[in-house]
Parts: structure tokens; C-alpha cells; sequence
């Protein structure tokens, strides 16, 4: 029999399934499907070039955050001052860089350790269940119940203002959700006979719940992750905003956009509070976008 | 060739608590499994059959501590003769038995995890008990793998790209990989389409074979036990009803739930006239069941004595083998 075109191709495939058959698949599959995700690598690219430039921004510009020069105050964007000047006479690009830096660490880290948190005590108490999951449960409804704004003003109030209030009690009232989002997922996932299989074996509970269940379950986490950096960092901006949140003396997005407070500036001056609310949309935005590539190529069941 | 036993459960009961009301208070109990002794022998295939509902794979679970029994005892047997109950042993002291005692599950898609490529979820186990060179467990995941007739190459591929028999045998693997001598097979292949099935089946009686095994079948097809069984036991209400060589079991029916259930089965032949005994209702509450025989509301043939005594497991001879069987009106003689 003659061979067709379809044949041919038959053939490298086959050919190129036999070569691949003997090594092992060298990238995650995880990582072959976020790249797939055009949007996503967007994103990433973008929240790439916004962290880096904070953590360069001694190098990108030579101004200090910090410097007051009244000789320059108030100017409009040109090329020695890109973002113009406060009122202060600094110069706003830098203090967006450095900004960057306070406001990305306590957006970013407070999920990320929320979420840990989350999910170390939902995983187990989840897959478990019994007493550890009721008070667990009653634990983190306390948290989620107590109003954030409260419980940064007592905390202000009596520790005063630091950065590291701020990410605490983001993590307190945060870890909650996490915890739920958890739980809820090990619910399902315990009664699928993978997990009977594996307990079958007389596996330990620990290497059941994080190391077999916990790669299921994390695909809304990852979201929830993404989603609520966002959150933190527009909190962190509001709460600077109100004169609660990070010194103001430290600069970060939300200690920048406090100036739009007064309506002369909001008025007269928009390359004060302009770029900096320009920069905190487009960074949510790109973490949105990553969070929703996260959990596409997360989910398992989702094959494509 | 005397027959040796691997498991002999006694008097296993689980019952699961209803719990009702504001103060979350026990109301009553799901009696899944309520008293059941059977005795499995070493290499045999024991069909376990029944309608749902009625405790079958919950009896599975709780021979592997899946489900914990709520009463009685499990006692393995092993091939020197010593005897361990499980029912009462600690967490850690399981692990010998469980490796000795496996599963394969029913359905096929939720058996595999779909995160790890078949290697990645199976050797966990391996590891645990002390296969430690890669090397080694991918050796014994590749024959097995073959043994089951898939392509040692199958063990890096994630479950999504495998069909629902693929699938099963995969279950299979898992089941083997630890060298186990009994495995409970949870309506192993209630999930698959027929030809499958059949595959599937002799498969299992292949590995049965070389490898010396025990099964536990459970299933609801009494046409699939006919085949495969030496012995059936007859599930209702998470009682046994009735007990006997398979072949006695279609010839010499005792119990008139197992003529029931006999009569269900589809005949491919259009000139045999079966008669269809067609049961009314619907498996009573096992929350709830009733006095009496426990199958009296819906049995064809119930008489008063029904109604009020409950009937014990009586030993019977038919062919000249032993038939259990627990019925008021079998009027064959009681051997003791």
C-alpha cells in the first residue's frame, strides 16, 4: 500500500513518542500550561518588570525617596522629574519605585501568609474532621467576624503605626477565608477513593492530606492567593490613605496617593496621585491575570 | 485439599449514628453491617452479593479498617497458622496486614489521583514499605504494569490519558504492587462497559492464578459471580441470607431473596421461559429494620413465624456440600 501523507505523520509521531518515551518529561506540566496562557505570561511579564524595578530603584533613579527640595516643588512631568514633584519638591517616580517595595512585600506576603496558614490548618482538620475541625471552624469564624478597620485602629492606637501591625492583622483576619476554601476542598476530596487507596496503605496522615489531596485543592487557593494580594494592597493604600496604615514617612503606594486628600491637588496637581493609581490598578490587574493562569493550569481536571 | 482459612470474621457489626436535632444528639444508628461471620479460605474467590444498600462494600471497608467496625472481630490467618484479630490492633500495627490485605475500588475515575502520573501516586506505598532504591520501584511498577498488559512507559502519564479499563487495571496494579494475598474487589467491574468487563474479569483470574490470591468479590451481578466465584454469600440488610458453593447457589436456592435475585438475571435464550419473581418495595431503613425476618415485608412466601422470629444462619447440606442459609421455611434437615 502506498503511503499517504497521513501515514508520514503517523510515523514522527510515533517516532518522536519512542524518543520521548525513555526520558522523563523534563518541564511540569503545571509550568507547560501557565505558558500556554498568553494573558497570564502578560500578567507575569508585567508584575515581573514592576517587582524588579522596586528592587532596583536605587538604580533607575537618582533621586532619594526621601530628600526634600523645596527649590522643585510641585513641578510637571519633564525629563528630569518623569512623575513631576510633590509638594515637598520629590520627586514621585522614585518614591512609586521605592513604594513599590513596602506596598507589593505587605500585599504579597500577607497572602502568601494567610494562606499558609490557611491551608496548614485546613488541609488537616479538613481531612481529619472531629473536635480539631469544629474549633477550628469556630476559630476562624471569630477572626472573620471581628471588623478589619476596628481591629486596626485598636492596634494603631495602642502599638501605633508599623508595618508589621498592618501585615499581622492582615494575616489574622485573612486566614480565614483561606482556611474555609481549604476545608471545603478536603471535604470533597476525602471521600474519593484515591485518598481510601492511600489510607488502604496505612499512609500517614500528614503524606495523605499535604503531600496527595493538597496539589487538588489548590487550584481555587491559588486565586483566592492572587485575589487577595490585590485586596491587600488596595487596603494598605486605603488605610494610608486614611493615616492608618504605614508611617507616612515610609514611602508606598497608598502613603503616595494619600496626598489626593486635599482637593487643591486633586484638582491642580494630577501627576501626584495620576501615575500611582495608574501603577496600583495595572499591578492588581496583572496579578489577576496570573492568578487566573494559576488556576487553570492548577486544576487538574481541566486537560487542555 | 483442606481448605484454610485467610480471614474469619466474626459477629462484625458497623453501625453508623443518625445524629438529628439541635444538640446534634444520637437518634439511632444505620445498622450497614449488622453481624455477619464468615469464614474466607485461602485461594478462593468469595462472590459477595446484594442489592445496594444492603452492606456489601461496607463490609469490604471494614475487613481493611476503611470503615472501623463497631463490634466484632476480624481475625487473619496467616500461612504459618498464626492467627491476629485487627479489629483491636493500633493504628502502626496495621501496616503488616495491610499490606497482606487490598483493595480495588469501583469506580474508576475518582480511583486514580489526578495530580501524579501513575508513578508519582504509586510509589508512596512502595516507599512506606521500605522498597527505597527508585531504581527498584519503577522495576516493580513496570511488570505489573505489564502484567496487566499496559506498556511499562504507562507509568509516567497522568490518569486523564487512560480509558475506564486502563484505568481499572491501573487499580489493579495498585492493589498488587505490595504483593497482597487477599483482595476485597469493591464492584470492580460494575463501572465498565461488558466487553470490558470481560477483559477485566479474566485479567483478575490470570493474576489470581500466578500469584496465589484471594478474592473477595463484591458485586450486585449474580450473572458476573457465576462465573468467577467458588463460593457466594447473599447479602440483605447487612445480614448474610445465605451461603453456598456457587453452583449450589443456582441449582439448590434456599433463601427466597437469592431466587429473587436469580430470577433477575437476563437469559440469552428466547425459547427458555423464565419465571421473573419481581420483589415489591424497596430495601427497608436499615435505621429501622423490621422485626422478624428482616426480609418478611417484601419475601413472596412470609408466614406468621416470620413476622415475629428472627431466623439464624442454619447449616444445610445440598449436593452433599455445606449451604448456609437463614429462613424459617427450609425444610431441609439442620445438620449441627
Amino acid at each position: 500500500m502506498a503511503k499517504t501523507s497521513l501515514d508520514k505523520k503517523f510515523d514522527q509521531i510515533k517516532k518522536r513518542e519512542e524518543e520521548k518515551s525513555f526520558s522523563t518529561k523534563k518541564r511540569s506540566r503545571i509550568v507547560s500550561k501557565f505558558l500556554n496562557n498568553r494573558l497570564a505570561v502578560f500578567g507575569l511579564i508585567i508584575f515581573t518588570i514592576i517587582i524588579l524595578a522596586s528592587l532596583f530603584a536605587p538604580l533607575l533613579s537618582p533621586y532619594d525617596p526621601m530628600r526634600v527640595d523645596l527649590r522643585s516643588m510641585r513641578q510637571a512631568p519633564s525629563f528630569d522629574h518623569w512623575f513631576g514633584t510633590d509638594s515637598t519638591g520629590r520627586d514621585v517616580f522614585t518614591r512609586v519605585l521605592f513604594g513599590g517595595r513596602v506596598s507589593i512585600f505587605i500585599g504579597l506576603g500577607s497572602a502568601i501568609l494567610s494562606a499558609v496558614v490557611g491551608i496548614a490548618v485546613g488541609c488537616y482538620a479538613g481531612y481529619k474532621g472531629g473536635w480539631i475541625d469544629v474549633i477550628a471552624l469556630r476559630v476562624s469564624e471569630i477572626f472573620m467576624s471581628f471588623p478589619q478597620i476596628i481591629l486596626v485602629l485598636l492596634l494603631v492606637s495602642i502599638t501605633g503605626q508599623s508595618l508589621f501591625n498592618l501585615m499581622a492583622i492582615f494575616i489574622l483576619t485573612g486566614w480565614g477565608g483561606m482556611y474555609r476554601l481549604a476545608r471545603a476542598r478536603m471535604l470533597s476530596l476525602r471521600e474519593e477513593e484515591y485518598v481510601q487507596a492511600l489510607r488502604s496503605f496505612g499512609l500517614s496522615t500528614f503524606t495523605i492530606c499535604y503531600k496527595h489531596m493538597l496539589p487538588n485543592a489548590l487550584s481555587p487557593i491559588m486565586v483566592n492567593i492572587t485575589l487577595s494580594t490585590a485586596m491587600f494592597i488596595l487596603t494598605e493604600a486605603g488605610l494610608s490613605f486614611l493615616g492608618l496604615g504605614v508611617p507616612l514617612n515610609i514611602p508606598t503606594w497608598g502613603n503616595i496617593l494619600n496626598v489626593a486628600q486635599d482637593i487643591l491637588i486633586l484638582q491642580n496637581y494630577w501627576w501626584m496621585w495620576g501615575p500611582v493609581g495608574l501603577v496600583i490598578s495595572v499591578f492588581v490587574l496583572c496579578v489577576n491575570f496570573i492568578g487566573d493562569g494559576l488556576r487553570d493550569s492548577t486544576d487538574p481536571s481541566q486537560q487542555g | 485439599m483442606m481448605k484454610k482459612e485467610i480471614l474469619k470474621l466474626r459477629d462484625v457489626k458497623v453501625y453508623f449514628p443518625v445524629k438529628a436535632g439541635v444538640f446534634n444528639r444520637t437518634v439511632g444508628h444505620v445498622m450497614a453491617v449488622d453481624g455477619v461471620d464468615l469464614d474466607i479460605y485461602r485461594g478462593e474467590v468469595l462472590g459477595l452479593a446484594g442489592e445496594s444498600g444492603c452492606g456489601k462494600t461496607t463490609l469490604g471497608k471494614a475487613i481493611l479498617r476503611l470503615v472501623e467496625p463497631t463490634n466484632g472481630e476480624v481475625t487473619y490467618v496467616s500461612k504459618e497458622d498464626d492467627e491476629t484479630e485487627l479489629t483491636s490492633l493500633e493504628k502502626k500495627d496495621m501496616d503488616p496486614f495491610r499490606k497482606k490485605l487490598q483493595i480495588v475500588f469501583q469506580d474508576p475515575h475518582s480511583s486514580l489521583n489526578p495530580s501524579f502520573t501513575i508513578f508519582g501516586s504509586l510509589q508512596d506505598p512502595l516507599k512506606k514499605f521500605g522498597v527505597n532504591s527508585k531504581e527498584e520501584r519503577r522495576k516493580i511498577i513496570g511488570d505489573l504494569l505489564e502484567a496487566v498488559n499496559m506498556r511499562r512507559e504507562y507509568m509516567d502519564r497522568y490518569p486523564h490519558e487512560f480509558s475506564g479499563g486502563q484505568r481499572q487495571r491501573i487499580g489493579i496494579v495498585r492493589a498488587l504492587c505490595l504483593d497482597p494475598e487477599l483482595i476485597v474487589c469493591d464492584e470492580a467491574v460494575s463501572a465498565l462497559d461488558v466487553s470490558i468487563q470481560a477483559q477485566v474479569l479474566q485479567l483478575l483470574m490470570q493474576l489470581k492464578k500466578d500469584n496465589n490470591l484471594t478474592y473477595l468479590f463484591i458485586t450486585h451481578d449474580l450473572s458476573v459471580t457465576e462465573y468467577l466465584c467458588d463460593r457466594i454469600a447473599v447479602m440483605y440488610l447487612g445480614r448474610i441470607v445465605e451461603l453456598c458453593d456457587s453452583e449450589d447457589l443456582y441449582k439448590n436456592t434456599l433463601h427466597p431473596y437469592s431466587e429473587a435475585l436469580i430470577s433477575a438475571i437476563p437469559v440469552a435464550d428466547l425459547d427458555k421461559k423464565t419465571k421473573r419473581i419481581v420483589l415489591e418495595g424497596d430495601v427497608p431503613s436499615p435505621v429501622n429494620p423490621p422485626k422478624g425476618c428482616p426480609f418478611h415485608p417484601r419475601c413472596p412466601k412470609a408466614k406468621d413465624v416470620c413476622k415475629t422470629e428472627v431466623p439464624t444462619l442454619k447449616k444445610y447440606s445440598t449436593n452433599g456440600n455445606e449451604h448456609y442459609a437463614s429462613c424459617h421455611l427450609i425444610d431441609l434437615p439442620e445438620i449441627s
